[in-house]
Parts: structure tokens; C-alpha cells; sequence
């Protein structure tokens, strides 16, 4: 059967088992857009491309499927690279479809051309330009191949408008073949074996933990190794989840921002068990002085990741679940008593706190969240401030749950995120924890929400001030606050109205729970306008180049 | 610490964007870098000389293998190996230094091939070594111009 580029798109789509793509049209995208008019596809129209890559992202986070998003030639393609950079640098599956010019008109300066494959390289995992129709089917199965396998990432179709119409024999290939693509995913069983018996004869271990262990679905194998260890877990950013929050065994959140007692844990430590996470500088701190007495394993399926940032006594390479199912055939409970007594002292010295008092402050309005959700909600966040008050006090019991730009800390993500986990989980409540300066960034998408009747729930953290920012020319640059100061914001609660979505305004902490609970009951949309505490800083907090255990503000 | 990679990738387009981006995206220098088609005509071959610490060159090549296109990465200098260099060199020359020129030229099996009044081009194929000490004693002559390939190279294998 002869198909035309943009149905052989479309069909191979299906053939993925798509069901739903976030995108916006354009000149060079209209064979697309005609052949979708027919198509069972969900098509989410964003208000912006950004939008469209951060809520693809936000679904495939939320989900585990690959996201997908599609964008015209030229501005469209150029709106889409922060969302794609985003997405690539959390190791997240999306495939973004490009329109481009026809293939005559490529490297002429058309109207609306862009080099998309030359843009992306850096951002992205693998990238086509297809420029026979031919070839179409068989660049879209590698796409999702390579997009969900191994360390995930984004991959880029650019589609020129002439391939798009061009007709062909439509043949969907049942097996990706790459040669030069072949990632391993069963760990070296003689470098496991080594890593069992370092585990037994530590003294301090600490698990430290990463997004990988989420991407793999290792979760339930690494509770029930640390069940059978009692090895204390500490998680970063974009670990969250991977282990339980609320479970004796968990240190919370390492690195900057992280508990001191995961700090302190780590810096004691005699032995580290990485698991899908790549030594961060926001993690390490001062690398020469990260973890001095400890030896490292390192599990990760990227072989790049092993002693990029420091230097890894025993590498394990493939994916985090084969691997630690692989360790609890061998493992022994190491004797580490003592070590538990030191943790606690340290917990109970440095707890992670904020001052209680009677005024509306952030980590109050974050705990409050979590009270009304239960605990079971999807947080998506914004980048700053309140991106690490919702690290610090939602605590995450499940995978897929925290949804945050790690690695590029992308302003604006939060929002157009949460509305892609929301398509992705409908029956999940997806709060955004955002800040008055990062929700403008996407604004537009309250449209979308609205549209698609997406009961996503905004709750801004609002000081008036980009926070994190300010936080540090407080902190670091003698408080001379240049720029920071948000003069000029909306009416949020108009703003939301005028889009059709309910705004609700606190300014009160007895207000707080009463207002959360309006918010849920609301159908819709809900933007909360929290007018916390201006001043409030994040704290512990380690300054640039300093070693992880000299805090700022560990004690409340 | 030099290290010479050969490295097997699919014989399409942009696959020399990924591999050169990477270089210059993750800081790393490289001295030289020969491309051609390999006995597959689907695969071509890139040798790549790079230079740089233990640890950055281990990136190199691993950040290399992450490449989709990219089949297969040989460190050649983990092996005995063969290395070439064809260089063309055109050096200044007069009626007192001609037969000097020429005879160092000889010495080395180096071709000439194009003789002007004032210049000469040399074309001389060799490893490292012979093209440095080459390269050397023509400097005191006044070399004009350098083209250099870069260094193929081959495991003895």
C-alpha cells in the first residue's frame, strides 16, 4: 500500500502506540497536520513549542512511555531546543518531529529554515534528517528505539515538506537494527561479585542513588537490597522516588541543598554505591574533597558516566535493575551497627527544619500540600527556590512521582510539565510548586490546561523576587540585589481568571490547608497565589567549591 | 599522552558533524584527523589523533562509542600498529642549496614533484618520526608551505 510521508508518520505512530503527541503548527508541518485531521492520535495544541517539548518530557517522565512532540520548520524547531536540551540532560525518551524546508531549498536560507540537525547535535541523543521516503518508517522505529533503550534520551526527526508528500510502499520493520548501537544491560557478573564482597566488609556504606534507578524500574529491587542490607539511601534530585522518603532508611536528598545528614553520611562514608547517578558537581561539591575515605562502586548504564567526575574503584555497567537483582543473589548484611548510631545522632542534630511561626512561609505551604495529597501526589517544579523546598518537604515514596529539571535547571519547565504528566496519569492529582518568576516563563499554557480540562494545580510560591537568585547575592555578593526584584508582576488571580481557570489568592498560614482544600475540589485549572515569606532562604545550603559537609544553616 | 583511534562508522552523512562536535563540545583536542571509505563501502574509518591526559583520552573514546553511527572503536596505540603520514612540502630553494635539497630528499625516499626556480615540492609518506625529522632539517631552507593528511595507521594483526 502506497502512503504518503506524513501518513506513513502517523501509521508508524500508531504502530508505536502512541496515543498521544504535544505540538503547534506551521507552514512546512501542513502535510502532518492534514494527515492527523483523521488520525485517533490525542493532539494537545500548546501555545508555544516550549511547551510542547516540556509536556512531552513531563509525560514520559510521569509515565515511563516516550513523549512526543512536533513542531514546524525554522522558529518552531529553534522554540523546542530548550525543552529538548531539558529532556536530554534528565536522560528522558522524546522524539521531537521537525518540519523543514523541501529538500531542494535545504542550505539556501529559505523561509523558516534552520540547520535542526546541526542545533540539536549537542542536545540531543541521535538525530535524522530524512531526505528519502524511503527511508521514513525505518528512521522512525530507530528513533523509539533509541529514544527508550539504554540511557534515554531525546531523539530528532527532521521531516522536510517534500518528503512529507512524496508516496512510498509502507512497511513498519518489526526489530530496530542499529550495528553501531548496542547498549548492555546485564552487568559483568565478576565485577558484581566484587561489589558484593566490598558491601559485606564495609563499615559506613551509603547508597547513593540517581534517576537511573526510576528510568530502569529498579525501585522495588533496590528497597528490597536495602531491606536486606539496612544500607542507609541517599538520592539526588533526580532520584527522588526511586526510594521511599518517609522510610527510616533514607537520608533525603544529598549535595547541595541536600539533608546535612545525608552530607555528613557521605562524607564519612567507607563505601559508596552508586546507582544510576553521575557525581553532579551540584552533588559533589568540592570534587577533591567529595567522600576522602570512601571506596566507589558505580553502577550506570552509560559507560561514559564511570570516573567522568571521580574515580570509580569498581565500575559496573548495564541497567540498575538487571544489575541489583543480579547483587541480591550474592549479597550478605554488612555489621554496621554503628553506623546507624551515627546517622541518627546526626539526624537528630540536624534535622531539616524552618523556622514554624505564625508567618505564610514556603516549606510550610509545601508540607501542607503534602498533607492534603497524602504524599501521592505527582509534584512537578519550577527551577530555584522552589524547586528545592518541594525536594526538601515532599517526600516522594514512589517513582515517577518528583518531576524536576535536574540537570539544566530550566526555568518555566514545571508548568507545561505538569501538564503532560496529567495526560499521562488523569486519575493522579500533579501539583506544580512553582515561583513567581518561573511560572511566566510558560504562562501561555494556562490556555491549555484550560482547554484540554486538565485539573493541573499551580501553587506559587510567590516572594516576590527570583529567590534563588537573590539568595545568593544576599549570601555571596554583599546583598547587592541587581535585577532580581519582580517589580510589575500580574494579578494572578485576574491572570487565571482571564484565562477561565480559577486563581485563588493566600496570604495567610491559617488560610493554607482551607485554600488547598478549595483546590481540589475544583474541576479545573487552580492557580494558588501564596504570598509567602520574601526573605526566606534555602537551607542547608553548601556554597560553590566547598566540600559537602560545611553547611550554611544545618541547624534550624 | 598521544593516542591514535580508529574508528568504524556508518558511511552517511553527518556522522563526521557528530564526531568533530563532540571534540569541541567536551573540550578535547585533536592533533589530526583522516577520513576515508574502508573496504565495506557502508562503513567508513576515522583515524583520530588526540592528545591529553589518561583520563581525558578514556572520555574520548568512550563519548566516542556513545555515538549511534559510530561501530566500533580501536585504540590503535594498545597495539602494535603502522602509522603513515603523507605531507606535501614546498621549500624555498637556489642554485647553491639545489643538490643539498635534493639529497636530504633522497635520504628520506621522498618524491619531488614539482621543481619551480625558486621552490620545489616534496612529497614524502612516512610515520611520526621520519616526518618530524623531516619536517626538521628542511626548516633552515625556508619551508613555504605544509599540507599534511594526517596519520592513517593499521594493527599489525
Amino acid at each position: 500500500m502506497k502512503l504518503t510521508g506524513a501518513k506513513i508518520l502517523i501509521e508508524s505512530l500508531k504502530k508505536q502506540g502512541i496515543e498521544v503527541m504535544f505540538g503547534y503548527p506551521g507552514g512546512v508541518v501542513l502535510p502532518i497536520f492534514d494527515a492527523l485531521y483523521d488520525s485517533d492520535i490525542k493532539f494537545i495544541l500548546t501555545r508555544h513549542e516550549q511547551g510542547a517539548a516540556h509536556a512531552a518530557d513531563g509525560y514520559a517522565r510521569a509515565t515511563g512511555k516516550v513523549g512526543v512532540c512536533l513542531a514546524t520548520s525554522g522558529p518552531g524547531a529553534t522554540n523546542l531546543l530548550t525543552g529538548l536540551a531539558t529532556a536530554n540532560m534528565d536522560s528522558v525518551p522524546v522524539v521531537a518531529f521537525t518540519g523543514q524546508v523541501k529538500t531542494t531549498l535545504i542550505g539556501n536560507d529559505a523561509f523558516q529554515e534552520v540547520d535542526v540537525t546541526g542545533l540539536t547535535r549537542p542536545i540531543s541523543k541521535h538525530n535524522y534528517l530524512v531526505k528519502d521516503v524511503k527511508n521514513l518508517a525505518t528512521v522512525i522505529k530507530n528513533a523509539f528505539h533509541i529514544a527508550s533503550t539504554g540511557r534515554p534520551g531525546v531523539v530528532v526527526v527532521d521531516l522536510p515538506v517534500d518528503i512529507q508528500m512524496q508516496e512510498t510502499d509502507f512497511h513498519y520493520p518489526e526489530k530496530a537494527e542499529i550495528r553501531g548501537y548496542n547498549p548492555t544491560c546485564k552487568g559483568h557478573i565478576g565485577q558484581i561479585k566484587k561489589a558484593v564482597k566490598l558491601i559485606a566488609d564495609s563499615k559506613k556504606p551509603v547508597l547513593y542513588v540517581g534517576g537511573g534507578v526510576i528510568i530502569s524500574g529498579a525501585s522495588e529491587k533496590l528497597r528490597e537490597f536495602v531491606e536486606k542490607t539496612e544500607i542507609p539511601v541517599t538520592m539526588t534530585l533526580m532520584g527522588l522516588g526511586a526510594f521511599p522518603g518517609t522510610h527510616e532508611l533514607s537520608l533525603g536528598m544529598l549535595g547541595m541543598h541536600g539533608t546535612a545528614y545525608a552530607n555528613h553520611a557521605i562524607q564519612e562514608s567507607d563505601l559508596i554505591i552508586a546507582v544510576g547517578a553521575r557525581f553532579d558537581d551540584r552533588v559533589t561539591g568540592k570534587i577533591d574533597e567529595f567522600a576522602p575515605h570512601a571506596k566507589i562502586i558505580h553502577i550506570d548504564i552509560d559507560p561514559c558516566a564511570i570516573s567522568k567526575n571521580v574515580k570509580v574503584d569498581i565500575p559496573v555497567v548495564g541497567d540498575a535493575n538487571c544489575i541489583i537483582a543480579d547483587m541480591l543473589k550474592y549479597i550478605k548484611k554488612p555489621d554496621i551497627e554503628k553506623w546507624h548510631k551515627n546517622i541518627a545522632s546526626w539526624k537528630k542534630e540536624f534535622p531539616l527544619a524552618y523556622k514554624n511561626d505564625s508567618k505564610l512561609r514556603p516549606q510550610y505551604v509545601v508540607e501542607e500540600i503534602y498533607n492534603i495529597t497524602k504524599g501521592k501526589a505527582i509534584i512537578t517544579t519550577e527551577v530555584g527556590q522552589n524547586q528545592m523546598w518541594a525536594a526538601q518537604f515532599y517526600k516522594c515514596d514512589s517513582p515517577r512521582q518528583f518531576i524536576s529539571s535536574g540537570g539544566l535547571g530550566t526555568m518555566g519547565y514545571g508548568f507545561p510539565a505538569a501538564i503532560g504528566a496529567q495526560m499521562g496519569c488523569p486519575k493522579k492529582t500533579v501539583f506544580d510548586i512553582a515561583g513567581d518568576g518561573s511560572i511566566q516563563m510558560n504562562i501561555q499554557e494556562l490556555t491549555t490546561a484550560v482547554s484540554n480540562k486538565l485539573p493541573v494545580k499551580i501553587a506559587i510560591l510567590n516572594n516576590g523576587c527570583l529567590g534563588m537568585v537573590r539568595q545568593w547575592q544576599e549570601l555571596f555578593y554583599k546583598k547587592r540585589y541587581s535585577h532580581v526584584i519582580l517589580e510589575g508582576c500580574p494579578d494572578f488571580i485576574k491572570l487565571a481568571e482571564s484565562y477561565g481557570a480559577t486563581g485563588i489568592r493566600i496570604t495567610k498560614k491559617q488560610d493554607v490547608k482551607k485554600a488547598l482544600k478549595r483546590a481540589l475540589k475544583i474541576k479545573g485549572p487552580v492557580l494558588m497565589d501564596f504570598r509567602v515569606e520574601p526573605g526566606e532562604n534555602v537551607f542547608p545550603m553548601v556554597a560553590i567549591g566547598q566540600p559537602i559537609n560545611k553547611m550554611i544553616g544545618a541547624l534550624a | 599522552m598521544k593516542k591514535i583511534i580508529s574508528v568504524l562508522v556508518e558511511n552517511h552523512f553527518g556522522v563526521l558533524t557528530h564526531a568533530a562536535g563532540l571534540f569541541s563540545a567536551r573540550g578535547f583536542n585533536i592533533d589530526s584527523l583522516a577520513v576515508g571509505e574502508t573496504e565495506d563501502p557502508t562503513i567508513s574509518r576515522m583515524t583520530i589523533v588526540a592528545e591529553g591526559d589518561e583520563k581525558t583520552l578514556e572520555q574520548v573514546k568512550k563519548q566516542l562509542n556513545r555515538l549511534i553511527d559510530v561501530i566500533k572503536v580501536i585504540d590503535l596505540t594498545e597495539e602494535d600498529f603502522l602509522d603513515r603520514e603523507l605531507v606535501l612540502a614546498k621549500v624555498r630553494i637556489d642554485d647553491k642549496n639545489r643538490s643539498e635539497i635534493l639529497q636530504i630528499a633522497d635520504t628520506f625516499q621522498a618524491k619531488i614533484d614539482d621543481t619551480k626556480k625558486e621552490t620545489v615540492v616534496i612529497e614524502i609518506t612516512g610515520d611520526e618520526d621520519k616526518i618530524k625529522s623531516f619536517i626538521k632539517k628542511m626548516k633552515p631552507f625556508g619551508l613555504i608551505e605544509i599540507v599534511r593528511t594526517g596519520r592513517i595507521a593499521m594493527g599489525r594483526k
